[in-house]
């Protein structure tokens, strides 16, 4: 385990990734979660409730993101709390005719936003952006740490 | 259709065995791209301590939604689900969840606020499981549109 107590620093950075997302990535995110609104597969659908295209799951994202946290600490039983808002959609386009090409970026970034010594807990804040906005607001995981 | 300023304070019992699967941890592991072989391999889940593979952070939404879904078609709330927004969500672990649980979920419905032509509802879900063990606690507010929203 590479996280070691003694040296964490409140400010200090765990680290970035990348998420590519494809309507495919949603379909199989309806299928493990049984969350099959039809706005995160169904074009006309989402269109329809005047949405401006296919909306990922807030929840598929906010799971992905947590992965950030669950390979720094290297156990994801760690995740002891994990919360956020969600305030813009993350609009997946169709890129069927295109394999291998996202329909959505998604960056996630992690900083250490508190410790409790006491509780041998700390709080990663979590930055996520799709296109330049911030699409979950206050995401905050606090992990036990070892 | 409106919102029945009466719900909150209401609880919904809980309904059925949510039986957690090694499968399920996997594919929903998948689903959002974890890779952690705690997840998949019951020997590196062993490894960190656990008993069988350990459900992702967000996993227990399976669990939350379903009781959710008792208080959506409930005909009295007067919830129309096209119009539900997810707007927060909260997962708090008191211990991880593991292949073989058994669990149930008890839903309480903790506050409805006026929104323009909607309400927000805040939700709280207890994950027990079937022993009477704590395992999650979870809380979500679905902001429901009006109809000019």
């Amino acid at each position: 385990m590479a996280v070691s107590p003694a040296t964490l620093e409140v400010g200090q950075q765990i680290g970035s990734a990348t998420i590519d997302i494809t309507r495919q990535d949603l379909v199989r995110y309806a299928g493990a979660s049984g969350d099959f609104n039809p706005i995160h597969w169904n074009q006309a659908f989402a269109e329809g409730v005047g949405l401006p295209g296919v909306i990922a799951h807030g929840m598929f994202t906010m799971g992905a993101a947590v992965q950030l946290v669950t390979d720094w600490i290297g156990d994801p039983a760690a995740v002891v709390d994990y919360q956020t808002r969600f305030t813009k959609p993350v609009i997946v386009a169709d890129t069927t005719a295109q394999p291998g090409e996202p329909g959505a970026v998604v960056e996630v970034a992690g900083v250490v936003g508190a410790i409790d010594a006491e509780a041998s807990t700390a709080r990663i804040d979590l930055t996520v952006t799709y296109a330049g906005q911030k699409v979950l607001v206050k995401a905050q995981a606090v992990v036990r740490l070892p | 259709m409106t919102i029945n300023p009466d719900l909150q304070g209401r609880s919904y019992p809980a309904g059925e065995t949510y039986s957690v699967g090694r499968e399920a941890i996997r594919d929903f592991a998948r689903a959002v791209k974890a890779t952690h072989p705690a997840h998949y391999d019951v020997e590196a889940a062993a490894a960190l301590g656990h008993a069988d593979l350990v459900a992702p952070p967000t996993f227990a939404i399976i669990v939350a939604q379903r009781a959710d879904a008792q208080l959506i078609a409930d005909p009295d709330a007067g919830i129309d689900f096209t119009r539900v927004v997810h707007a927060d969500q909260r997962f708090i672990h008191h211990r991880p969840i593991v292949a073989g649980d058994q669990l149930v979920a008890e839903l309480h419905v903790d506050q409805v606020r006026s929104m323009g032509g909607g309400a927000m509802i805040t939700t709280r879900a207890e994950i027990t499981t079937t022993d009477g063990e704590r395992t999650a606690t979870t809380t979500s507010s679905l902001l429901v549109r009006g109809e000019d929203q």
